[in-house]
Order: structure tokens, then C-alpha cells, then sequence
């Protein structure tokens, strides 16, 4: 058992593995939702599939945050950068997504001002530099991030930095949910919830899923042991006729969250009506925009987008693997004409992205399984 | 950017109230530990000191966390790879003081 190796206690492993067997009735299948692009890296990395019994799979969701960005914000976001005298600046994560015209390293190559940072308070300092420039940062992410943009707003309104502007591109997790249970295209018996996310929100806003969706969801640490046990404490919940929230992660996630991110959101940024969402299409309430309060800091208000639709190219499945509905390799380019060198669609990316992870760690899993078939 | 990477708190920066030098495998830096300030009951704004270990999303701290739980985060990060080596560098090169 290879696999058993990389686990930090191997006999707890063995242990949970056969507890988790023990737990499925005889000819149900379980199917849960990793919702978080770093579960999802567990689970190829570690094989974690393999270890579980044939008739318990585990799903790949949304929680990719620049999996999620639809083409024409990256298409927005470019005309953004176009402008003579803007400094566009993002995350890395960020540099290679594809949009409708390329990516921000095609604009970049072609003369655009794009600047990588790790934190939005470097872009403030950009701004600080460059008063003679008006400095755009490019927003993403759910929200781990969220609340670092709207503290960097809030000093930018205490300097009285106008010249710095928030290309704002939240998303929240609630919502996408949200879609997944009421898309018909998907049965789940349950959630694997995210880890990071859950340390801004706490665990009360998934109470509606165990109460309105009957499915039980568990927040959950990223130790390949914390998955197992959080797939072990679905199933006890199903095996027991009990269906609730759950805190795996109660030594990172406080079940109220953090009160202090949650208001400084609360405070620069409100909900947007729609959002849309690559691969899931118009998800209402599902982003956030930044208050009237904070206009002066909006690049969308400032600049105006054009705010272009631009349909994922056809071969594309990104929509599929992010609702779970597909596994990466079911993806008809998938490490073909996909792959992490030459991505086409978002998943394949960001290294959190599912066809990503899968590239990298988990086709040998999958040949290790083939070949352990075949002897 | 998605990546919680674990700091260990060197001292709190008094000139600047909401940064704290933090230690981020061995090199320093400046982390914002705004998000951390509240309130608390025993009338202190900030529960922090040297030698807790906090967990930083894109230069800001988001949480207090132990320190087994920071050895294991450190240790699955390194797991990562790239995404991990290139968050490293990002953070080596940013300087929010």
C-alpha cells in the first residue's frame, strides 16, 4: 500500500479506511463534493480515490476562484489594462487565464503595464509611487480574499489614494452551491466543505443544505487524514439518519467565522444582482461589487467596461468538471490539446483547478490502479 | 493566491498598527494583522504576541492557528510544488511597510 506511506500515521489511516467501509450499505453508492481546489489537490496527490471503497466518489466543485472567472472579465480586465495610462496589477494565479483576446501575459507581451503582486497593499504602494498613473487592482477570489481588497480600499480612502481603482471580481461561495443543488444534472449525497473560506464565514451559512437540501456537509482541514475523516463523518452522519453541519477544521475554522473580515466586506463591497460564473453561467447574488460609498475607488464606475459575453471555446468542458458533472480526463482535450503549458479552459490553469491537480499527481494514480487491474 | 501559508509573529510593528513582522519559512516580513483586531472583552484590540503562529492569505492574516497545526500546513504546502515555490517568491518580493 504505497499510498498509506505518505500519510503521517499510517495505522489511523488503515483504521479510518476500514470504518469508512464498514459504513456503506451494501449496494448504495455515496457521492461527495470536495468544494475546495485544495481538497481537491489532496485527494489526487495522496490517490485518496483509491483508498476508498468502489461505491464512495468524490466530486470536484466550484471552489476554484480563477476557474470561475468568465471569459469577458478577462476580456474587461484587459481593456482595463489597454488604457495609456493604467498599471494594471493581479495576483499570479491570475496572468495566464485565458479570455476571448488572450491572457494578461499576451496584453503584457504586446505593451500593456500589467504588474504581478502578492498582496492588494502592493498595489496601493504602486499607486503611492505612481501619482501620475491610476493603478487597477484586478480582484479575485472568494472569501480568503475578499476582505484583504476591501481593507486595502478602506487605507486608499484614508490616504486619499484616488488614483488607485478595484477591478472587482468577488465571488462567494453560498451561491454556487447553491446552483449545484438545484442543477439537475448532479446527485450528492453530501459536502466536503471548504477549509480556508469557512475560517471568514464560519460554518452557519451551510446550515441551509443540511436543513432545506437534507445533504450533510463537513468543513474539512486538507491533511489527507482530515479528508478521510470528514468522508467517515458523512457517512456515519447518512448511516445514522442524521443529516447536519460538521467542523473537521475546528483547530483553523471558528464556527462564527471571522466578524472582523465578514464587516469590512459588509462595509466596501455589496452583492451584485448576477454574476456570471465560467462554465455555470448566471448565478444571481453570486458576486460583489464595491458600495456606491466607495464609487471612487470602482474601476468599472471610473473606467467603464465593455462588459462583452464571450462563450467558452466549444471543446471546452470547464462548465462540466466544475459542476462535478465530468472527471477531468472525460474532457475531450484533456492533456491533449488542454494541458497546464497550453490551457484552454480555466481548470487547467491554476494548480487548485481539478483538471490541474489532475494533470499533475493524480493520471498516476489512476496508472498505478490500471496496472494493479492488470496483475 | 489561495494558498494559507503559516507565519510565525516576530514582534507587532508599533509605528504601524496593523503590521506585524512575521516569519515565513526563515524570511521575514511585514504581514497586515488588521483583520485580527477586535474588541476583546479583557479591553485589548489585538490577541497577539510574539511567537504565535497566525495564517497568511495574499499578505493579510486571517487567522490564529497552533503551532502542530502550522508544522503540517508548512509541510503540505511543500507538497504543492510549484504553486507553492511560486506563492514563496511572490511574498519574498512584495512589501507592504
Amino acid at each position: 500500500m504505497r499510498f498509506v506511506d505518505e500519510f503521517r500515521d499510517a495505522t489511523t489511516a488503515r483504521a479510518l479506511a476500514t470504518e469508512i467501509a464498514a459504513l456503506c450499505e451494501p449496494g448504495r453508492r455515496y457521492k461527495f463534493m470536495e468544494v475546495c481546489g485544495g481538497h481537491t489537490h489532496t485527494i489526487y496527490k495522496h490517490g485518496l480515490e483509491d483508498y476508498l471503497p468502489e461505491t464512495v466518489s468524490l466530486v470536484h466543485g466550484p471552489g476554484c476562484p480563477v476557474c470561475v472567472i468568465p471569459m469577458g472579465r478577462v476580456d474587461d480586465a484587459i481593456a482595463l489594462a489597454e488604457h495609456d495610462d493604467v498599471i494594471m496589477t493581479s495576483f499570479g494565479d491570475m496572468m495566464r487565464v485565458p479570455g476571448g483576446r488572450g491572457s494578461f501575459f499576451d496584453s503584457k507581451a504586446a505593451g500593456a503595464d500589467i504588474r504581478m503582486v502578492y498582496c492588494p497593499l502592493d498595489a496601493l504602494k504602486i499607486a503611492r509611487k505612481n501619482p501620475d498613473k491610476r493603478v487597477v487592482f484586478m480582484a479575485i477570489g472568494f472569501e480568503t480574499t475578499a476582505p484583504s481588497t476591501a481593507m486595502t480600499v478602506l487605507r486608499a480612502a484614508v490616504e486619499k489614494l484616488d488614483n488607485f481603482a478595484v477591478f472587482c471580481n468577488h465571488v462567494t461561495i453560498i451561491p454556487a452551491i447553491k446552483a449545484i443543488l438545484d442543477s439537475p444534472d448532479l446527485r450528492l449525497d453530501g459536502f466536503i466543505g471548504p477549509g480556508h473560506v469557512s475560517t471568514v464565514i464560519g460554518c452557519r451559512p451551510y446550515e441551509f443544505i443540511a436543513r432545506d437540501h437534507g445533504k450533510p456537509l463537513v468543513c474539512s482541514g486538507f491533511e489527507p487524514l482530515d479528508i478521510l475523516q470528514s468522508v467517515y463523518r458523512l457517512l456515519l452522519q447518512l448511516h445514522e439518519g442524521r443529516c447536519e453541519v460538521e467542523n473537521q477544521y475546528s483547530r483553523v475554522v471558528p464556527w462564527n467565522g471571522n466578524a472582523k473580515a465578514l464587516r469590512v466586506i459588509g462595509e466596501v463591497m455589496e452583492l451584485r444582482p448576477h454574476f456570471e460564473w465560467r462554465g455555470l453561467g448566471f448565478i444571481s447574488h453570486s458576486a460583489l461589487r464595491m458600495r456606491e460609498k466607495y464609487a471612487r475607488f470602482d474601476a468599472e464606475q471610473i473606467f467603464g467596461v465593455p462588459g462583452v459575453r464571450v462563450a467558452d471555446p466549444k471543446a471546452c468542458q470547464c462548465g462540466e468538471v466544475l459542476k462535478g458533472v465530468l472527471k477531468p480526463w472525460e474532457c475531450k482535450v484533456f492533456g491533449t490539446a488542454c494541458t497546464p503549458e497550453t490551457p484552454i479552459g480555466t481548470c487547467m490553469v491554476s494548480s487548485e483547478g481539478a483538471c490541474a491537480a489532475y494533470y499533475n499527481f493524480g493520471r498516476f494514480s489512476r496508472e498505478r490502479v490500471k496496472e494493479a487491474t492488470r496483475a | 493566491m489561495c494558498l494559507g501559508i503559516p507565519g510565525e509573529v516576530i514582534e507587532l510593528m508599533t509605528e504601524h498598527e496593523d503590521l506585524a513582522m512575521v516569519s515565513v519559512e526563515g524570511v521575514k516580513r511585514a504581514v497586515n494583522v488588521g483583520l485580527l483586531r477586535e474588541d476583546f472583552p479583557d479591553g485589548r484590540a489585538l490577541d497577539l504576541q510574539p511567537g504565535d503562529w497566525i495564517l497568511i492569505h495574499v499578505g493579510f492574516a486571517l487567522s490564529k492557528i497552533d503551532e502542530a497545526e502550522a508544522k503540517a500546513s508548512l509541510e503540505w504546502l511543500a507538497g504543492v510544488g510549484d504553486a507553492y515555490t511560486d506563492e514563496l517568491e511572490a511574498l519574498a518580493a512584495s512589501d507592504i511597510t
